[in-house]
């Protein structure tokens, strides 16, 4: 049986009455061994702030497992932010371990990314890779996809301090690659 | 790591069982001139296609410990009742493949009875209600389903053109069992004379609208208390090929 799939309707402007979570930043508990923080800001096309968009990640722990909800290694593999006034959004994680793909490949550490905004009618998905990973994201099956380097970096995290940033630009000259799921 | 990468693995990673691609003619474009607010943010360039693969067919399970006690009962999360008119809403989420999902978060907020939010933002000068948030959440039991309490929401004037009013709404946040099967979407109720007139609904097309579009049920509205409505929620599903290990979700 094959049902029809519900459509999409954008989150729109007053999602933060009910969608923020106080721990939705927090992929691993504060104090965990090796967790960073990874964020940036995201903009429109005239390169404003977004100050109303979620900002949601999904990935692998560091042994490149997937452990689903809240699991006992306290690991949430989720993580959920809204962006404030700047339009800036962080999350607290690991960095994931690479992943198996059926040919023999891996893909290089990343998370998923999925952004809702009032505008968006539907939600934009895009990738986060790791800078100090060169080999593996030269090796990366979905970053090859991408033929314009130029592109193709800007789904890497730049360093920042002790940060990794990650600007999300919907629209414009330096535009976010964004994914067809 | 960067041992396994030189040496490659010696055995292949998983094949996994991926989700239909959407479904031409169930979403709305990014780019509809007619919501003005999605001229500045839509993706000018192509979407850059990704094959689903371990990432995009998993996804969290954030059901349990999530949900309190009257997170699904927006009508009893303050002393006393809110303003408007009761309702119960429910149905099932079900994957496109008719399969009920299970232990997922379904996460709802809306206008209250009046028409307005509980947020800063919303300038409507209409009152708040002190004995209502607007913001439910509740997992869906083995059968996939669901069951709010809550308000009938008002319609509401927004500033995209003029005279511009929301039919009334209520926002659902689901998650599905993958990546591959998150959405976010608004239910309605039947029969409300602003739907032609709403550019966010008219996005949506045209045969695909009245999925968005719940129904009055007599099965689930409470006698003497409160009128039930029906929606069901139709996630992304699999595609035809069936793969070994496929109902193996982590």
């Amino acid at each position: 049986m094959t049902l029809p799939e519900t459509p999409s309707q954008t989150i729109g402007p007053f999602f933060a009455v009910g969608l923020p979570w106080p721990d939705g930043p927090d992929v691993v508990a504060d104090g965990t061994p090796g967790a960073l923080w990874i964020g940036g800001q995201v903009t429109d096309g005239a390169g404003e702030p977004v100050p109303d968009a979620l900002v949601e990640t999904w990935q692998a722990d560091p042994a490149g497992r997937f452990v689903g909800g809240s699991g006992a290694s306290g690991f949430r593999g989720f993580g959920r932010c809204a962006t404030d006034a700047e339009g800036r959004w962080a999350v607290r994680t690991l960095k994931p371990g690479p992943l198996p793909v059926p040919d023999g490949g891996l893909e290089a550490p990343h998370l998923n990314v999925s952004v809702f905004a009032r505008g968006l009618l539907n939600r934009l998905v895009t990738r986060i890779y790791f800078p100090d990973e060169p080999d593996a994201n030269a090796a990366d099956p979905l970053l090859a996809s991408i033929p314009d380097p130029r592109v193709r970096v800007r789904l890497v995290a730049t360093p920042d301090g002790d940060r990794l940033r990650f600007d999300i630009r919907l629209q414009g000259d330096r535009e976010t690659p964004f994914l067809a799921l | 790591m960067s041992d396994t990468l030189k040496g490659r693995p010696s055995g292949a990673g998983p094949v996994v069982a991926g989700y239909r691609p959407e479904e031409p003619g169930t979403h709305p474009p990014l780019d509809f001139p007619d919501y003005r607010s999605t001229e500045l943010r839509f993706p000018r360039r192509p979407l850059v296609p990704l094959p689903h693969r371990l990432t995009e067919v998993t996804g969290p399970l954030l059901g349990e410990g999530r949900v309190g006690e009257t997170d699904h009962d927006l009508t009893a999360q303050h002393p006393g009742e809110p303003l408007g008119e009761r309702i119960v809403v429910q149905g099932r989420v079900l994957d496109g493949d008719g399969r009920p999902v299970p232990g997922t978060l379904v996460e709802v907020w809306q206008a209250n009875a009046a028409g307005r939010y509980r947020h800063d933002g919303d300038r409507h000068p209409a009152p708040l209600d002190p004995n209502f948030s607007g913001a439910g959440r509740c997992p869906t039991d083995a059968e996939g389903r669901f069951r709010f309490v809550t308000v009938k929401p008002g319609a509401y004037p927004w500033k995209n053109h003029h005279n511009a009013w929301r039919p009334a709404h209520i926002h659902f946040s689901l998650f599905g069992r993958a990546f591959a099967q998150r959405l976010i979407t608004q239910m309605y109720f039947p029969g409300d004379p602003l739907f032609p007139f709403d550019p966010i609904l008219s996005s949506v097309p045209e045969a695909a609208r009245e999925r968005l579009v719940s129904r009055l049920d007599l099965d689930t509205t409470v006698p003497e208390w409160a009128l039930g409505y029906r929606w069901d929620i139709v996630l992304r599903g699999r595609r035809a090929t069936p793969l070994e290990n496929e109902d193996d979700d982590p």
